[in-house]
């Protein structure tokens, strides 16, 4: 390995010592990509061309107009996910593996993945945990339209958590010609580190289209935090700036109970998935199964940098509930005419309250998906009549 | 000397390989549990290798992730999985025996109270499944600090400044797996000759072969191929879930490792 993979005291690559050359690989394949200036137009002119970047930044008319949005609904795809499979699958090209396998929550990897495997011409093959199938039924659909093979996770508790367990398993024994296409800036290096790189494209046009419509910088950034993928790409190009950085956990049904994925808020440091991070674990160091009603923030740890983010207090997270969520996706559907992903929906619940505390501040939300996938769901829980 | 090499040099004087047998700690609950470890003695295991049961085991097949399932369901704590070391050291002052477990249940009540927790139970050595040599530095020398031997593994596929590594971190024995993948019975398990003797040439403690080993030709052709010993988990596993005659599958197993076993 040439980097040590550390962001403070969190990530590493704790995993068994036959995946270490996978690792080893993959990170010397994304350094010289890095490097290569015909990978980066390849991968920009995917991004542009075929993806539809970039994607706008929406001021909101009829919500408080101090909220921006940056529209990674409007992704082909319908998320955020597809600006990193593009790259992952270009990399797996350049390491000549013939086959991808992928984990999802809410199914938006999974399609992120079919889509790059249809794209590029991989055999693809998703893990998902049966739970999250069965809730995400058009996701699943999808994927296997786009010619992906789908895999329902039965172990555990049949989520996001699951799923990452088998594609890892399944990696153990076939690293020769798969490459495991992690969705989120989680799990061992190089991963948070690579899928942040290829989502900081959110927080850099998100950045300038700020500047270019206001001619100033926004004080929040406000973005979802399951793995924390779209929250990095879009806290990354602020770093350096004078921007608080707010993340927003699944609270689910409280924070008081059990039923949430609130890791940052409630875990502790521990190592799942290949990386030290927060986790939510019990007093023996067993994992905890998390709760949220949107699949994809359903995760009981956290990408590394997250949690570097927090002890170093640059970055601070907060809940939003599931309730707080629901009320946020409707909002947004009525106000602005954009029905968003649950995921996204937890961001913006915590914006409409900021807002209502501080009219004053420019508030720039990452709308990470589209809501289409929770549509079905949304009508079970609000009731027919909306 | 620690019990592995008091056992490595008996087994060697004598001509033959080290037999390992695994077993889950509280599968299928405490009581089940205690039997089972005296049946692997009385079949004729030379080692004892004992997991502690994480939610998530990645580096598991389906059998020992049930066996992991149905002690976690018992109500199985990581305390109780110490009490059944200690317990069995106390019966057997003499046999090495090794646990093989999680990071996340190591570090989760600190690291050094894990070790010193080992160490006070009678446990030789550590495996952990999820951490590689380039993370272990640190954790092996605290472990070695307690008396517990930090075992390491090394596959066919790992490159040579790892198993350099892997021979001057590591100690007690080395985990050679068979193949890649997960724990597993399969048919064609192969052992790699290549890699023993690249491990003996760094100086590397005794190589022993897990992964795989299901039959006794497995066992001949693991020793057949320079190793000091075989390790059997999941035939283990899956017989003592079916209510099979354990003793009986490590008596059939241990007799391939004597010298004077017939050929394969
Ligand atoms: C629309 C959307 N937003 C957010 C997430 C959460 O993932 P991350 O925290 O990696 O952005 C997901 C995950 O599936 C998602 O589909």
């Amino acid at each position: 390995m040439r980097l040590d993979g550390r962001f403070g005291r969190f990530g590493g690559t704790y995993v068994p010592e036959i995946l270490m050359p996978a690792l080893e690989q993959l990170e010397a394949a994304f350094l010289d990509a890095q490097e290569d200036p015909a990978f980066a137009s390849e991968l920009s002119a995917l991004l542009a061309d075929y993806a539809g970047r970039p994607t706008p930044l929406t001021r909101c008319r009829n919500l408080p107009s101090n909220i921006f949005l940056k529209r990674e609904d409007l992704l082909h795809g319908g998320a955020h996910k597809t600006n990193q499979v593009l790259g992952q699958g270009l990399l797996a090209q350049r390491m000549g593996k013939t086959r991808l396998i992928a984990e999802t929550g809410a199914g938006q990897h999974g399609v992120a993945t079919a889509i790059v495997g249809a794209l590029l011409g991989f055999e693809t093959v998703i893990y998902m945990g049966a739970h999250d199938a069965e809730r995400q039924a058009l996701n699943v659909f999808r994927m296997r339209l786009m010619g992906a093979e789908v895999v329902p996770v039965e172990s555990g508790g049949r989520g996001l958590k699951d799923a990452i367990n088998e594609a890892l398993r399944d990696w153990s024994a076939s690293f020769e010609t798969t490459h495991y296409l992690l969705g989120t800036a989680a799990g061992p290096h190089p991963f948070p580190l690579m899928v942040r790189e290829f989502q900081r494209v959110i927080g850099r046009e998100a950045r300038a289209q700020m500047l270019d419509q206001l001619g100033r910088l926004p004080d929040a950034a406000i973005a979802c935090v399951g793995g924390g993928s779209n929250a990095i790409g879009l806290f990354s190009d602020f770093i350096e700036d004078d921007v608080r950085l707010i993340g927003v956990e699944a609270a689910g049904k409280g924070l008081d109970g059990a039923e949430h994925g609130a890791t940052l808020l409630r875990g502790r440091p521990g190592i799942l998935h290949g990386a030290e991070t927060y986790v939510l674990q019990d007093e023996d160091g067993q994992i905890a199964e998390s709760w949220s009603v949107s699949a994809g923030l359903d995760y009981p740890a956290v990408g590394p940098e997250h949690a570097h983010l927090k002890d170093s207090g640059r970055a601070t997270y907060v809940g939003a509930t599931d309730v707080d969520a629901l009320a946020a996706f409707k909002a947004l559907a009525t106000s602005e005419g954009i029905l968003c992903a649950f995921e996204s929906a937890h961001a913006l619940a915590y914006a409409l309250q900021l807002a209502d505390e501080e009219p004053d501040s420019i508030l720039l939300v990452g709308l990470s998906g589209r809501g289409d996938k929770d549509v079905a769901q949304a009508q079970q829980l609000l009731g027919p009549s909306a | 000397m620690n019990r592995y090499g008091a056992m490595f040099d008996r087994l060697a004087g004598a001509g033959g390989g080290a037999f390992g047998a695994f077993v889950m700690l509280g599968d299928p609950d405490l009581p089940g549990s205690a039997r089972m470890l005296r049946q692997l003695v009385q079949g004729g295991a030379d080692m004892i290798e004992v997991g502690i049961a994480f939610s998530d085991p990645v580096a598991d097949g389906p059998v020992i992730q049930a066996a992991a399932k149905r002690a976690l369901a018992a109500g199985v704590r990581v305390n109780d999985c110490f009490g059944l070391i200690a317990e069995f050291r106390a019966d057997h002052p003499d046999v090495p025996v090794g646990i093989l477990t999680y990071a996340n249940l190591v570090v989760a009540g600190g690291r050094q109270h894990f070790f010193d927790r080992a160490a006070s139970a009678g446990a030789d050595s550590l495996l952990i499944a999820d951490l590689p040599a380039r993370e272990a530095a640190p954790w092996a020398e605290e472990m070695r600090r307690v008396g517990i031997d930090p075992v390491l593994i090394a596959a066919a596929n790992t490159p040579a400044e790892t198993l350099a590594a892997v021979a001057s971190i590591g100690s007690g024995y080395t985990y050679c797996v068979t193949r890649a993948g997960i724990t597993g019975t399969h048919a064609e398990a192969r052992f790699d000759a290549a890699l023993i003797e690249q491990l003996r040439g760094l100086g590397a403690a005794p190589p022993v072969y897990g992964f795989g080993i299901s039959r006794p030709e497995h066992v001949r052709s693991a020793l057949d191929a320079g190793a000091a010993g075989v390790i059997c988990g999941s035939a283990i596993v899956a017989c003592a879930a079916q209510g099979g005659d354990v003793a009986g599958l490590v008596a059939r197993l241990k007799a391939a490792t004597r010298n004077d076993s017939p050929p394969q």
